[in-house]
């Protein structure tokens, strides 16, 4: 039992040391001046974490349950606390005053969430995503009712709304157009690749070549040859071709996308054991036939899976790709730093995760859909 | 001398050895027996401490094996399970060697000790003592197994199924090779299987296990000739009871001495399955049997058929 | 092995040093080039700093995160996968898959409110970063040594440390090999981007030709940065494939 009860000593005692010597609030003078850090709640919240060790050392009855319901509150109460401290705050400050979270909060949320994740451990799949499902709703709400108003990061986004809103649609567009290009090109590649038994072969080593130059690189080598295809042919420039923006990038973010899915592809169509092939091709079944009807339905969840790393990761890159002109998330991240803006980069590097961890989400529901019908 | 001392063991709620006590004498084959869930190798495992005892004692020449260091104990005991669990990083010979080399044996002697028993297990192919475990049929494997096993010349071995994954040709020469080797070095063998055949070849005893418990122990012929129960007549063949005697007593036991036989001969020494097999091979009913290359009297189907117990 | 997949290995190491040594020694001297290239650029050549010191400056950050990372990564991979501390292997999973959701330019942006600018959010950024599939791949390559041969060991009279360090780690070298050369090469990509927050890296040249619009600059950083990419991955390459073949 002692050793069931590990991840949540080691986890809550993260949490202290975050609540007693971390900084929860940083308060600022103004936008871009750093502020100094303020604990308001240090001995309340330790002293909260020191409870959820002596439940679990003591053992009282129900103490799991104890334990993951502590989690589950330490996810929406800790903004929440967060929020109305900064509230406190800046009721005698001047306008400028900004008030962002510390070093000990994000720990201790992070400290949160995986005693969350451990405490669901075992509970049914639909327990555990409705827990989450509640706790995102209820800092959704809390946040509609202005909660949160008094931090930072979201005066940075109500200050900002207009442009934000264009940097997430630019972002899911580069990503998505790149998708579908590597999902259109990469699928048949995918497919040649295994028919002709290359996966070791030129088109593999490219690709597993291309993926090791450093994106910043690659993408800073492409404005050249694409400005000089504007210049050739003006009528490329009218599409976006310039030396620098979203062509070169997506061009650049394809390349990447390219080789995992080449690789589940071929993989994916592994997934139907050779024998069975020979089976159905001996039962009559066209080449045609036994690909749509047999080793699409039986790889696609493969295929999927390849998706869902091809799309996570292409959303991180993207990011980069604001170095170039792409625009997107990554512009708020490099143009805060540049500004020296933290509430800036900090906004633009949240909305980057939370993208990451949706998508994540959603590729794996539509995964444990499809294996659920299989 | 092995000795179990009312041990009990549970895993959950289920009772997998229950209150069992059993003397393995020094220098004995000792077969376990029974169908799979009976417990025997939880039994077996108590030994070397790889399975911890509820209630109870193993005792070792008397000690109890919880008085003494685990590792120490287990080094001093062979030990051969079923999937062999070579080290696949390792050449058949460092295989071989591993439990010198944890003793600190000198370097001189270890390879001494494996030359030899790449021999007495006839891993005579060239070489082999440099190969790596994935290069060897699954035959191979075993038997480096089974070396691995005897390399520390241990007074006791413990051996879990160790031939239930080969096919009966390998098994069977494996059992001939085990056998010999312990008549000669009179080491101590605990043997685990689920095969009757193999336990009555093997074992100078045989303890017949069910639910946890010895339903019987004995010479193999005992089993066959005086099934405590019903149900250990029905473990130990039934019907097929009087093939497996044939198979356990030798041609020794049912020969007419000084009559004559016209035919290939068999030896006395040879299994009365195999005269069996030798007559239907050649169409007799009766056979010359020879002692060390000497003629020495005739062995009869009749005889065989009609010598019950 | 033959002599002629020999040689292949020996190529695959030996031609992307080369042309990372042969780009060192021709870029300090190709000014003439691009200036004849790129005319209207008044600089053509980087010489903020050389290109040596960016390159040893970018690869010694890169091995300080790697080291760091592989301590703490195989450290906690060992704990996780030791009875003791099993419990703690779910979370510690899903912390190694969680975080690689987390981009690497996200990691490092973070690190810069809390480390302000320079090479210390890099290293941060690297180290946190490189923890994750250093982590996954040691727990796999653990988790991955046959049962029977764990047992066989127990039953011979292996320590717990003994069986650590004698079965179980060599017969995870490979896979977790594989997890220190993923990790070094998203290293030397995020140092890359690390020039964007003031590391001194090969990223500089670039970023700095980005912003203000000196091709020459971008072409030099990302020449070096790709072929240092790709010896650190050669090398590495080499070092896990000589471990897998044992």
């Amino acid at each position: 039992m002692m050793s069931r009860a590990l991840p949540v000593f080691v986890l809550s005692a993260m949490a202290l040391v975050a609540a007693a010597c971390l900084p929860f609030l940083h308060v600022a003078p103004n936008r871009l001046l750093s502020g100094h850090a303020v604990s308001p709640l240090a001995w309340p919240l330790a002293a909260a974490w020191l409870a959820v060790i002596a439940v679990t050392a003591v053992r009282i009855p129900m103490q799991r349950v104890v334990v993951t319901a502590t989690a589950w509150f330490g996810i929406a109460g800790l903004p929440w606390l967060a929020g109305a401290e900064a509230q406190r705050i800046l009721s005698d400050a001047s306008a400028t005053t900004r008030v962002q979270p510390g070093a000990g909060f994000w720990l201790m949320w992070l400290a949160a969430a995986l005693l969350l994740l451990d405490g669901l451990r075992g509970r049914r799949p639909a327990v555990q995503v409705a827990a989450w499902i509640v706790a995102g709703f209820t800092i959704v709400v809390l946040a509609a009712a202005g909660a949160f108003d008094g931090l930072s990061l979201v005066r940075e986004w109500r200050a900002q709304r207009a442009p934000f809103a264009a940097a997430v649609a630019e972002h899911l567009r580069l990503a998505g157009t790149t998708l579908v290009l590597a999902l259109l090109t990469g699928a048949p590649l995918g497919w040649w690749v295994w028919r002709r038994r290359r996966a070791d072969g030129v088109v593999v080593g490219i690709l597993a070549f291309l993926q090791t130059v450093p994106s910043l690189a690659l993408f800073a080598l492409l404005i050249g040859p694409f400005a000089w295809l504007a210049r050739a042919w003006p009528a490329l420039g009218t599409l976006g071709f310039g030396g620098t923006g979203a062509a070169p990038a997506v061009f650049a973010l394809w390349l990447y996308a390219l080789l995992p899915v080449v690789r589940y592809t071929a993989a994916g169509l592994d997934a139907v054991p050779a024998d069975t092939r020979d089976a159905a091709r001996g039962l009559g079944m066209s080449r045609t036939q036994l690909l749509m009807r047999v080793q699409l339905p039986l790889g696609w969840p493969v295929l999927l899976a390849g998706l869902r790393i091809v799309a996570v990761q292409t959303i991180g890159l993207a990011a980069v790709a604001a170095l170039i002109g792409a625009g997107g998330l990554g512009r708020f991240v490099f143009l805060g730093i540049g500004q020296g803006a933290t509430d800036m980069v900090l906004l633009g590097t949240l909305a980057i995760i939370v993208l990451a961890l949706l998508v994540d989400f959603v590729f794996q529901a539509v995964l444990a859909w499809t294996e659920r019908r299989a | 001398m092995i000795e179990f001392d009312h041990v009990t063991k549970r895993f959950g709620g289920h009772l997998v050895i229950d209150d069992l006590s059993l003397r393995i004498d020094d220098g004995e084959f000792f077969v376990l027996v029974g169908p799979s869930g009976s417990g025997k190798s939880t039994l077996l495992r108590t030994v070397n401490r790889l399975v911890p005892v509820d209630a109870g004692a193993v005792r070792i020449d008397g000690e109890d094996v919880l008085s003494r260091d685990v590792e120490t104990l287990r080094r001093g005991i062979g030990y051969a399970i079923q999937s062999v669990g070579l080290f696949p990083h390792r050449t058949v010979g460092e295989n071989i060697a591993t439990v010198p080399r944890l003793l600190g044996w000198p370097e001189g002697d270890i390879r001494a000790r494996v030359t030899e028993l790449v021999e007495l297990l006839r891993l005579d192919e060239p070489g082999i003592a440099d190969r790596y475990p994935a290069t060897l049929s699954g035959g191979q494997q075993q038997r480096v197994g089974v070396a691995r096993a005897l390399a520390a010349r241990p007074r006791i071995v413990l051996m879990d199924e160790p031939f239930g994954a080969l096919d009966p040709i390998t098994r069977e020469s494996l059992q001939g090779s085990l056998k010999a080797i312990q008549r000669d070095t009179g080491t101590t063998i605990l043997f685990v299987t689920h095969d009757m055949d193999e336990a009555f070849r093997l074992g100078d005893r045989v303890a017949l296990m069910l639910d946890g418990r010895i339903a019987q122990v004995g010479a193999p012929l005992d089993l066959l000739h005086r099934p405590a129960n019903d149900r250990v007549r029905d473990f130990v063949g039934g019907t097929r009871a009087r093939l497996r005697e044939l198979a356990v007593r030798t041609v020794r036991d049912s020969m007419r001495v000084g009559e004559p036989a016209e035919g290939e001969a068999v030896d006395v020494a040879d299994s009365l399955q195999d005269a069996l097999a030798a007559m239907l091979a050649q169409r007799r009913d009766r056979l010359p049997v020879n002692s060390r290359g000497e003629r020495v009297g005739a062995i009869v189907l009749a005889d065989l058929v009609a010598n019950g117990p | 092995m033959t002599k002629a997949r020999h040689t292949h290995g020996v190529i695959r190491v030996a031609a992307p040093l080369a042309v990372l040594a042969s780009l060192l020694f021709v870029l300090p001297r190709s000014g003439p080039w691009f200036h004849a290239w790129l005319p209207e650029l008044s600089h053509p050549l980087y010489t903020r700093t050389s290109f040596g010191a960016l390159t040893l400056a970018h690869l010694a950050l890169v091995t300080i995160a790697t080291l760091f990372a592989v301590a703490i990564g195989l450290g906690l991979g060992i704990l996780a996968t030791r009875p003791s501390g099993r419990s703690l292997l779910p979370t510690v999973r899903a912390v190694a898959v969680i975080g690689q959701t987390f981009p690497p330019v996200a990691v490092l942006a973070i690190a810069v409110p809390l480390l302000g600018f320079g090479a210390a959010p890099t290293l941060l950024a690297l180290v946190l970063y490189g923890v994750l599939p250093v982590l996954g791949q040691t727990i796999a390559g653990l988790e991955h040594v046959p049962a029977a041969t764990l047992h066989a060991a127990d039953g011979m009279g292996y320590g717990r440390w003994r069986r650590l360090r004698e079965v179980e780690l060599p017969l995870a070298a490979g896979p977790i090999m594989a997890g220190v050369r993923l990790s070094a090469i998203v290293s030397v990509g995020t140092a890359t981007i690390g020039s964007a927050v003031g590391a001194t890296t090969l990223g500089s040249p670039i970023v700095e030709g980005l912003v203000g619009n000196n091709t020459a600059y971008v072409v030099q950083g990302a020449l070096l940065v790709g072929a240092l990419a790709l010896s650190v991955d050669a090398v590495l390459g080499a070092i896990e494939r000589r471990i897998r073949r044992g």
